[in-house]
């Protein structure tokens, strides 16, 4: 019998189960690494090299360089393990969310200021949302 | 003789708040309306000042990677210091712990079939310090300390699965009968902290779901049996991924002594406080009082 994963049909939306966790682990200890002072300034005095210290995938040391949250997430990164990359990079968490979305800093700031993205749409994949893939990129510029 | 749980107070703990206070920037216009909806609860902190704070919160990846994931862990240190989340700690004051009672409400909520995982030594995050700045308000790292001691307890919201809103609940209940079989005169509050419409992820992110939200607050204080049954893809479906957050409310609700025998059958607890608010960075803020009655 299969296990119950509901959440695989919420647009935009990987969910960090145990299979996310187990692919991500190495990256995501990487991440938890920067909450140390001297690992973050080794970090930024060579990023290669300190990536290439941990057991992570090329794929996930390119996310990593690229500053790619999305992609650092399908790689199996979490959101609370990636925040220690913008923390390192001087990011607010809103920077860090925004540039998920296709969306400028402002954009994505001017929308939160408006109450936010709405629901309506993007409950579901297949409906029409802005947060739906047949809808991206998001964003005017 | 004995312990009891007066009240109990939810919020949510956006790390911006945290950043804004400690930056300086709590008066901006941005921030303002925020803060304002916490007036009223800075003085009802300094007028229902309790002896010990039970705080339900989640670590952010912080004392916990993915090495291990306790669904459940009960902070039993003396003191606990606020962690470097990578822009370096908060500079708030030492958290002081209660390992006394700490120690006393993990014997007896194990032995009521909780698993709790018991922690001697952690930092704790932006989850156990902003809703303590929320309540309390700025304070000097080094001059200045807590009103009162707190015992953190942790609950794991990042990794899936998740606890359910209704085992949550239930841990309410266990704690509400540990602490009052504690022998000592005592008044503690059991705070609820996180949540509310948020997602921080992918291309959905900064989802606002404030109808749901506010009739979510709505069951919480009048129907919280119902409210507890929310299944969890409810809660990411309608409020975001982190929107998860919000089961950790439903154990200081389950604490309250309305609730016996898992169902609401008390007097109803009062409500001393509501606000909610949107946004502040990414998400939504809610926040309520209730004292028991």
């Amino acid at each position: 019998m299969s296990l119950e994963k509901p959440y695989l049909d919420v647009p935009g939306t990987i969910i960090f189960d145990a299979e996310q966790s187990r692919k991500g682990y190495w990256l995501n200890q990487f991440c938890m690494s920067l909450m140390k002072a001297e690992n973050r300034e080794r970090f930024k005095a060579d990023e290669r090299a300190y990536l290439d210290e941990w057991s992570m995938t090329d794929e996930q040391k390119q996310a990593v360089l690229a500053r790619d949250l999305n992609w650092c997430m399908r790689t199996g990164g979490n959101i609370y393990f990636l925040a220690k990359i913008g923390a390192t990079d001087g990011k607010s968490f809103q920077q860090m969310a925004g540039s998920m979305t296709g969306m400028t800093e402002t954009e994505y700031r001017d929308m939160m200021i408006q109450g936010g993205r709405s629901v309506e749409g993007n409950r579901f994949v297949g409906e029409n949302g802005d947060a739906q893939a047949q809808n991206q990129p998001q964003g005017k510029h | 003789m004995a312990a009891r749980i007066t009240a109990s107070v939810f919020t949510s703990h956006v790390p911006a708040i945290g950043a804004a206070m400690d930056l300086g920037k709590s008066r901006e216009d941005y921030w303002k309306p925020v803060f304002a909806g916490y007036d009223f609860s800075k003085q009802w902190m300094k007028d229902n000042k309790p002896d010990v704070i039970f705080l339900v919160f989640n670590d952010h990846a912080t004392a916990f990677s993915l090495d291990m994931i306790p669904t459940f862990a009960i902070g039993t240190a003396a003191e606990f210091q606020p962690a470097d989340e990578g822009w370096g700690p908060r500079p708030v004051p030492k958290v002081v712990g209660h390992p006394d009672l700490a120690s006393h409400i993990a014997q007896s909520v194990i032995q009521q079939d909780f698993d709790l995982t018991i922690v001697n030594k952690m930092d704790v995050d932006h989850g156990l310090t902003v809703p303590l700045s929320l309540m309390c308000g700025e304070l000097d790292p080094q001059k200045d300390a807590w009103p009162c001691p707190v015992i953190p307890f942790a609950v794991n919201v990042v990794q899936y699965p998740v606890p359910s809103g209704r085992r949550c609940f239930m841990l309410g209940q266990a704690i509400r009968k540990a602490v009052e079989s504690y022998d000592e005169d005592i008044n503690v509050h059991i705070w609820g902290t996180g949540g509310m419409s948020h997602q921080l992820q992918g291309a959905r992110a900064g989802l606002i779901n404030s109808e749901w939200d506010n009739a979510w607050l709505d069951q919480l204080i009048n129907e919280p049996v119902a409210c507890a049954d929310t299944p969890h893809i409810d809660y990411v479906r309608e409020a975001g991924s982190e929107g998860i957050e919000l089961v950790m409310w439903l154990i200081a609700r389950g604490a309250m002594s309305d609730i016996v025998d898992g169902k609401a059958q008390g007097p109803a607890p009062t409500l001393k406080h509501r606000f909610y608010h949107v946004p502040a960075s990414n998400t939504a803020v809610g926040h309520l009082i209730l004292e028991n009655a």
